[in-house]
């Protein structure tokens, strides 16, 4: 069982948020342009890390925000949640 | 190697069984071999017997961090069935579920294979409608199914609640589908390839690739380096972690995936019986647990653990077909770590890395796969080129756009 803080509400069951996959995902402004390659790269390829990783949350049965949850992926352990925007997409090791 | 027989088992039984021979070499690595594979689970093993027996390449390391048959293939719900929807699948499955059968022959250890039948049920008649339509896709794939009324369903397994919640109105079965003992299947790989000169490392963890010129040389382990003209990497939920150590990236997300037994009772439940509405799937093992698997954890983990409301709500599915198995205890609840690809499909052969393939994507259906997995794996290594069943389930498909999606065909977010 996670105990999760959404910004808003503050901490709550698991149960209450669904997870929404990795944070550093962004899709690219013009995906006509693109090769089919980069293509696949967004829409399949992921970061998958084990240890740390920023991930989007939605606490579903409460206020409905998004936010982005920092989670170790083997411990569980939850460093912090931010409100989008906060960090960039891109980069994991962004501050 | 000792071959097991009831006259090898009557002769140890005079002898108060203190002479049994280990079932398979553990030898000192090697400095190079033509082909390494890392992960001593049932799909690394097979892939070592069937590179050794099948096509002639002998040389052969399996790497193992933990002890054989520690990871997935010990954490099943040993289910083994071909009733997929597409006919790549059905195809890659069937060839599978074809080994399955004559296996305990062709490598001289009892599996335990039992084709008890593997039922779906369906909870209203737009399901009954989905279902027919798989169960009809099978047939025209040459793979047995059978509809089933209500009525046949009351017969077939008596102590099902049909008027549960979302009442039961029909459903499916592929007779041939069934369980299999889940560890005797990595060790019966194991002991097979290890008398045939593959050598089966246990405890030895690979901590890095050495490349040059876009090929990998070696692998570091504890145990040293150990060089390769081949490497396979079979490695389930840690694909993407090891895969990154040597450049590589995959179209895959580690999920865990848990199951549980009950204390065991009296035969009660002969097949297997699956539901994708209330999602859940159980079986009665020969030791007379309840095995019940269902919902993958809702987040990416890395962890062998299951996390509680996934389990809470696995048991209360069960629960509900069932309402008698609410008298009984959990006695084990574990998770494996499962290596899922965007369309529920298996992501198997070569890679960007000439020398370098992965066996992945197995997802939460690994273990019926290990005997097909194995053999095609083996194949497109000897022949460098990828295995015809293989061939729709390579990693250029989510550039092409050719995906295989069983995940969407069976309804079922697995």
């Amino acid at each position: 069982m996670l105990l999760i803080k959404c910004p808003y509400c503050g901490v709550r069951d698991q149960t209450e948020f669904r997870c929404g996959g990795e944070a550093s995902r962004a899709r690219p402004d013009h995906p006509e342009h693109i090769s089919d390659p980069d293509w696949a790269q967004y829409l399949f390829y992921r970061e998958n890390p084990k240890g740390l990783l920023r991930e989007r949350w939605v606490h579903r049965y409460g206020c409905g925000q998004w936010f982005i949850v920092s989670r170790d992926t083997v411990t569980h352990d939850i460093l912090d949640s931010l409100p989008m925007g906060d960090l960039p997409p891109k980069g994991r090791d962004a501050p | 190697m000792q071959s097991y027989s009831a006259i090898s088992l009557l002769r140890h039984a005079l002898g108060g069984h203190r002479r049994w021979p280990p079932a398979w070499r553990s030898p000192v690595p090697k400095r190079h071999y033509d082909v390494v594979i890392v992960g001593a689970g049932g799909h690394g093993l097979a892939t070592a017997y069937y590179l050794a027996n099948r096509y002639g390449i002998r040389d052969v390391a399996v790497l193992e961090k933990g002890w054989l048959g520690g990871g997935n293939s010990g954490r099943n719900t040993q289910v083994c069935r071909s009733n997929y929807f597409y006919p790549e699948s059905a195809a890659f499955y069937e060839h599978s579920l074809q080994l399955f059968e004559s296996l305990s022959a062709d490598l001289n250890f009892n599996i335990m294979f039992s084709p008890r039948g593997n039922l779906e049920l369906s909870h209203g008649l737009e399901e009954l409608e989905i279902n027919r339509r798989w169960a009809n896709a099978m047939t025209l794939n040459g793979i047995d199914s059978e509809l089933l009324d209500r009525e046949d369903i009351r017969r077939m397994v008596p102590i099902l609640d049909l008027d549960c919640r979302f009442p039961i109105v029909g459903g499916f079965v592929q007779h041939r589908a069934g369980i299999a003992r889940h560890d005797a299947v990595a060790w019966a790989y194991a002991r097979a390839a290890s008398a045939s000169g593959v050598d089966i490392v246990q405890g030895c963890e690979v901590t890095g690739f050495e490349s040059d010129d876009g090929r990998i040389r070696a692998v570091h382990t504890n145990q040293g380096s150990i060089g390769g003209d081949r490497f396979a990497l079979c490695v389930a939920g840690n694909s993407s972690a090891l895969a990154a150590q040597a450049g590589l990236q995959l179209p895959i997300e580690s999920i865990a995936l848990q199951a549980m037994v009950t204390e065991p009772i009296k035969p009660v439940l002969h097949t297997v019986i699956g539901s994708a509405v209330i999602h859940c799937y159980v079986s009665q093992s020969d030791r007379g647990e309840i095995v019940i698997g269902g919902g993958a954890d809702p987040f990416h983990s890395y962890a062998q653990r299951g996390v509680l409301p996934t389990t809470r709500d696995n048991a209360a599915a069960v629960r509900e077909l069932i309402p008698s198995f609410g008298r009984l205890r959990v006695m084990r609840q574990w998770a494996g770590v499962c290596d899922i690809a965007p369309d529920s499909s298996p992501v198997v052969g070569r890679t960007a890395i000439e020398n370098l393939y992965v066996s992945t994507g197995w997802g939460t259906g690994g273990f019926k796969a290990i005997p097909a997995g194995g053999d095609t794996l083996a194949w497109t290594i000897a022949h460098a080129e990828p295995h015809p069943l293989l061939r729709p389930f390579s990693l250029d498909r989510f550039e092409t756009g050719q995906l295989v999606d069983e995940g969407a065909a069976a309804g079922v977010a697995h």
